[in-house]
Formats: structure tokens, sequence, C-alpha cells
């Protein structure tokens, strides 16, 4: 199998994943979507590690699923204290900023 | 040159106890009036005792300095802070803690009720101590830091009472008349120091000898500009009077005795500059003919006692910078005139606070009359300062004054003539004002409302009064004996090549001039004020009422620098707010305006941030894609 299609793959779930993040409501929908952009960038790292034959790539992406970790750590904090407080998730809904 | 490691304690005394009393405050109220006036004798028992040992030395060992360190040391600006004391110097020394001890030992009974006697005597001791500085600083600059802390001791007296608006517009009138003065002497430093590198008197002096007559002529411009601002010298004489708003003893101290005669040491003190140049010695004797006519005249026509005293310490001081101009044979008797004034005009000048502590602060000599007989002490010493004013023999004035007079018209030819008359002209005016002032308060019937109870000071008064009164009695003879203060100061005014001017006039001659002129314009007050109205008369002649008005000095002043100073400053106050201010505030208008507009992209909504962030990245790297293709 053409290792190229592991790219497209990537890149459809990517633009998968942006798309969502513009055009959901929901925190934890939104939150989702950041998760599969940086799964998908995870698969390319990879594609590209093994196109190349080294590993750094490979490393690369461990980096990101640990600071992904972090992130889903800190993220779902602050959406469920959002929630607690607002009884919603919807992102529209926190913009307090805009006066 | 000997050196003397006791100098710095002449100043660091006062000083000391200066910051002392104002650190502490209200606690040191119960005996900061006694301790500053101990530290005041201490100061005068220091210059005794240096007096003493100056007689113990001849020639050139005379004289002592003291190296306190080394102040300035910039490529080649060397100034140390040094203290020199010479023939000079310790004639001020002495008149300053001398006459200045005893104006402390009268303040104690004169400031009794004020609440801020503690406030009064550390600025007096602190004006003892910077006056000391300028006499005794080795160089133009510290004689400078001196110069400048008199002045402000001057403004911080004159402003005592400074709740009152009127006094404290007068000290800021004096002080700023004083920083044009000031002018004049830091732009005389700066010509002393390009021209000779040097701003010890020391080193202005080896220069001077050979410096050019334009840059001697500036030079000795500048310090008269500077004299004439601290000495209350024409055109600068306008803040004199006003000065009075301070208590009387401050009159008596800075604005008689001491501080205002500062203009007539830094001249003699410069005399190798003005030896050098003749022109400079004219602009003097101008100024110092002008002030005694203007001083005297203004004298005639005042009924505050001592505003009355003032222009009459005017008036002598221009006797003094007369002499000064007079070249090197004038300058001991400018000195001599600026001592014996030195007691005659204290000694006055605390009869006058005598007699108004007797009449509850009333300083209007039209509401005094016939105090002589309820203020004997006062009269008789008041008197006796009168005649040494007057130059009466044997009293000091004679000595002093007359000595001037006669030098004036030893210069022989029309210059000789008017600076001679001029001088003379002035002796009579002098004789007609203080004589007004004597028949006025002391004399004749009582004008005073029933209510007020003149009587004699306390002891604390009188005393230093009957001191001073002696010393307008004895000063000039002892002075003059054997002319012991010409001899004394000869080394450092260097008169001994002018020695032996053509004598043109007979000092008999002068003298019974002068005295028939005195006599005349005594008897003509005694006449004149025989009977006097208690409100000033409106309907008087064109002269009085330009004596009255200062001869217009204020008014040509007002309108002449103070008005137009006054539009520039608006001016400049407009165009900061409208131009420079404006600037600004347009460049804030604009942000904001654009902000205002740009605010909008801010809406809130995360998923616009996120598209903004999607569409900056996808340029990103279009431009990225199409720059490395």
């Amino acid at each position: 199998m053409d290792i190229s299609n592991y790219l497209y793959l990537s890149v459809m779930l990517f633009t998968i994943g942006a798309l969502g993040v513009l055009i959901r409501r929901n925190a934890i929908v939104i939150f989702m979507c950041i998760e599969l952009m940086l799964n998908a960038s995870n698969l390319a790292l990879v594609t590209f590690s093994r196109i190349h034959g080294n590993l750094d790539g490979q490393v690369a992406s461990f980096f990101t699923m640990v600071v992904a970790a972090c992130e889903v750590v800190v993220g779902l904090a602050i959406i469920v204290t959002i929630y607690r407080s607002r009884r919603s998730a919807s992102v529209d809904d926190a913009s307090l900023l805009k006066n | 040159m000997r050196t003397s490691s006791h100098l710095v304690y002449l100043i660091a005394l006062p000083l000391f106890s200066s910051a002392l009393l104002l650190l502490l405050g209200r606690i040191a109220d119960k005996w900061g009036h006694l301790l500053a006036t101990l530290v005041s004798a201490s100061a005068f028992g220091v210059g005794v005792s240096e007096f003493i040992a100056m007689h113990s030395h001849t020639g050139a060992n005379r004289a002592a300095t003291q190296k306190l360190f080394e102040w300035i040391s910039v490529g080649n600006l060397k100034v140390d802070a040094s203290l020199l004391l010479d023939q000079l110097s310790i004639c001020f020394v002495l008149l300053i803690t001398g006459v200045g001890t005893l104006i402390h030992i009268y303040s104690i009974a004169y400031m009794d009720h004020d609440k801020d006697r503690r406030r009064f005597f550390a600025y007096l001791n602190f004006f003892i101590a910077a006056m000391l500085l300028l006499v005794l600083g080795d160089s133009y600059l510290n004689l400078y830091v001196g110069w400048e802390g008199v002045g402000l001791a001057s403004y911080l007296l004159i402003g005592f009472w400074n709740h009152n608006p009127t006094y404290a517009v007068a000290a800021k009138k004096a002080f700023i008349a004083n920083r044009i003065g000031d002018v004049g002497l830091s732009l005389a430093i700066m010509i002393c120091f390009t021209q000779f590198g040097a701003v010890s008197f020391s080193g202005v002096k080896a220069g001077a000898s050979h410096a050019s007559p334009a840059a001697l002529t500036a030079i000795g411009a500048m310090l008269l500009l500077a004299a004439a601002g601290k000495s209350a010298q024409f055109p600068l004489q306008s803040w004199l009077g006003d000065a009075m708003a301070g208590p009387t003893p401050v009159s008596a101290l800075i604005h008689a005795a001491t501080m205002v005669t500062a203009g007539v040491y830094l001249i003699t003190r410069s005399n190798f500059i003005f030896d050098a140049s003749s022109t400079a010695r004219l602009l003097v004797v101008t100024v110092g003919v002008i002030t005694l006519l203007f001083g005297a005249i203004v004298g005639t026509a005042k009924d505050d006692i001592k505003k009355a005293l003032a222009a009459s310490t005017m008036s002598q001081i221009g006797y003094m910078i007369l002499a000064t101009g007079l070249g090197p044979v004038g300058y001991a008797f400018a000195i001599m005139h600026l001592l014996t004034h030195g007691f005659f005009k204290a000694g006055m000048f605390l009869g006058a606070g005598s007699v108004m502590h007797g009449m509850d602060d009333e300083i209007n000599m039209r509401k005094y009359g016939g105090l002589a007989k309820l203020m004997p002490i006062t009269a008789v010493t008041f008197g006796l300062g009168y005649l040494a004013i007057l130059g009466v023999p044997p009293f000091a004035g004679f000595y002093s004054k007359d000595k001037i007079i006669e030098t004036a018209f030893n210069q022989g030819g029309g210059k000789g003539i008017i600076l001679g008359g001029a001088a003379l002209l002035g002796a009579g005016i002098t004789a007609f004002y203080m004589t007004r002032v004597v028949v006025l308060t002391f004399a004749g019937a009582k004008r005073w409302k029933d209510g007020s109870h003149p009587h004699e000071s306390s002891v604390l008064m009188w005393g230093p009064m009957v001191v001073l009164a002696i010393g307008s009695v004895a000063s000039g003879f002892l002075l003059s004996a054997g002319g012991a203060l010409v001899n004394w100061l000869q080394p450092v005014v260097n008169a001994s090549h002018a020695e032996g001017g053509k004598e043109l006039m007979n000092p008999l001659v002068v003298s019974i001039l002068a005295l028939g002129i005195v006599a005349l314009g005594a008897s003509y007050a005694i006449v004149k004020y025989r009977s006097v109205p208690e409100v000033a008369p409106e309907n008087v002649s064109i002269f009085t009422e330009i004596a009255r008005k200062d001869l217009y000095q204020d008014i040509f002043n007002d309108a002449v620098l103070v008005k137009p100073g006054t539009a520039l400053t608006a001016g400049l106050v407009a165009t900061d707010h409208h131009v420079i201010d404006g600037a600004v505030r347009l460049v804030g208008w604009v942000i904001g305006e654009v902000s205002d507009v740009l605010r909008k992209i801010q809406n809130g909504y995360v998923r616009t941030y996120a598209l903004a962030m999607f569409v900056g990245v996808f340029i990103g790297a279009l431009i990225l894609w199409v720059v490395t293709a």
C-alpha cells in the first residue's frame, strides 16, 4: 500500500477536527475535535518518520501525546467548572470578554 | 600661610545647632533659644581666639587656612572645600558672631511670645553658619555656597510669619531679586574658570595680573551684579524695604549689619579684579552713588520706622560700595564704614524693635511721639546710633563716612566733584531723614491711642542695645586710631601702591562741609516736624509723592519686568497646554478612535478566534510554500 495514503488520512482527520472546532458549540465536542487534530498530526509525524527512516517523528509524537494528556486534564477541569457555574457547556455563552 | 584646625568650628557649631533644633522639633522648644545663643557666643569665642592667634603671628603667617576635604576634582577644575581666615575675614567673623550673639540675646526676649521661637533660632544659627562660610571660603565657589545659604536664611526669616500673605510675598520678592544677583555671581565664576582655570581667590588673583581687560571688566560687572542683588543696590534694591516684614532682630542682623554687606565683602575680596579694570570701578561708583542718593531720598518719605531704617541701610551700603569703587585706598574705608554701620544700624534696629515691642507692634512713626520719657534707655541708645550715622564727631560715623566723602573728592577732576558732592548731599539727606525718625518717635507730643502703654523693654533687650550703642560711640575712633584698620587690611587689599594719592581736599574742610550740611538737614527736619499730623498729609509736593512711591521702583519693575514676565509665563503655560499637551492628547485620541473600530473584531466568540488562527496559519503556510517553491 502506498505510504502516502496515511498522509491523506491524516489530512482528512485534521480537516474534520478543524471544522469541528470552528463549527460546533459544545465545549466537549470542540475538545474532542482538538484531540482529533492532535492525533492527525501524530499520524503525519509517524508517517514521515517511516518515510525518512529515522525516529525523529516518533519521538515528537510521544511529546505530543504527553502534552495532549496534560491538556486533557486542564481542559476538562475548566470545562467542568464552567458547566457547574453556568449549567451550559456552550462556548458561545462564555463570551464575557466581549463587553 | 599657616594652617589652623579650629576654623571649621566657626561654621560647624551653628550649623549643627541649627540642624539639631530643626530635627528635634517641639522637644527643643524649652531650651532651643538658649542652645542657639550659647552656640553663637561660642562661635564668637572661637573668633576672638583666632583673632588673638593672628596677632601672635606676623607677615604672611597672619592668615590661616584649613582644608576640609577635596570637593570637586573634574579635569582641570580642582576645588577644595577650604577655609581662609585673613585680615579681611576676621573683621567679618567678629562682626557676624559678635553682633549675631547680641541679637540672639535680644531675640530671646523679643520672640518670647512666639510659639515658633525655636524655629526662629534654628534659622538664625543657620544664617550665622552660612554667613561665616561666605566670608571664610577660600574660593569663589565656596563663597557661593555661603552666598546661597544666607539667601535662603534671609528668605526663611523674612517669611517667618508666612501665614501673612504679604510677608510671604515679601520673602519671595527678596529671594527672586537675590537670585538675579546670584546669576551674576555664577557667571563671574564661570568666566574666572574659562579665563584662569581657577576659582580660588589666589588662583584668580594670579590669573588677573595678565588677563585681558575685557575679561576683567566682564568679571567685575558680574560681581557687581551679584553685590547689587545681595546688598540691595540699584537696580536690584527694591526687595530691602519689603524685607522688613521679617521679625525686627532679623532686620537688624541680616538686613542691616551682616548679610546685606556681603556685596561689599565680595568687591573688597575681589580687589585684584577691580584694581585692574577702571571700567568696572566706574560701574561700581555709579551704582554706589545712585543707591546712596536713592536710599536717602526714599528714607525721607517713609512713615514705617523699619522701612525708613531699611532705606537708610540701602543708602549707607551705597556709601560702602562707592568706597570700594574708589580704588585700593577705598577698600579699608568701605570695611570701616561697614563695621561702624554694623554697630549703629543694628543698634537702631533693635531700638526700633524695642519701640514696637512697647507699642503693641505699631510701626507707623506718626503714631509714636514723646517716647523718650517712657523708654529712656531705648531713646539714649537710639540717639547714640543717630549721632553715629550723622557723622557727628567723635561718634563712629564721623570717622568712616567722612573718610569716604574725602576719598571721593580726592578722585580729582569732575569725577571727584560729582562723587564727593553726591556723597555730601547724601549725608545731608541722611541727617534730614534720621532726624525725622528721631523727632517723630522720641520727641514732641504723644500721638498714640490711650489704649497702649509704652514701656521700657526688659534687660535682655536693652542690654544688647547698650553694647551696640557703645560700639556706635567708640568703634570709629578705635578702628581709625593710628590707621589701625587701614594698616590691618593692607596685606589683603594691597593699598600700598595707591598711598600718596593727591589730597585735593583738606580733611578738615571736608569735615566742616559735611557737618555743615548735616546740621542743615537736621535743623530743617526739626523745624518741619515740630507738629506732626497723625495721618500722612495728602496734598504733598510731587517730590514727596515720588519718594513715597520709592521713586517708582516697584512700578517700574512691575511694568518692565513683572508684567511682561507674567505674560510670557502665561504664554508658555498656554503653549504647553494647547500645543504640547495637545499633541499628546491628539495621539491618544487617534489611538482611541482606531481602537474603537478594531474593538468590534473582538466579539468574544472562541470559534471566531479559532477561525482567525486557522486562516492565519493557512496564509502563513501558503506564503512559506510560495517562497520556498
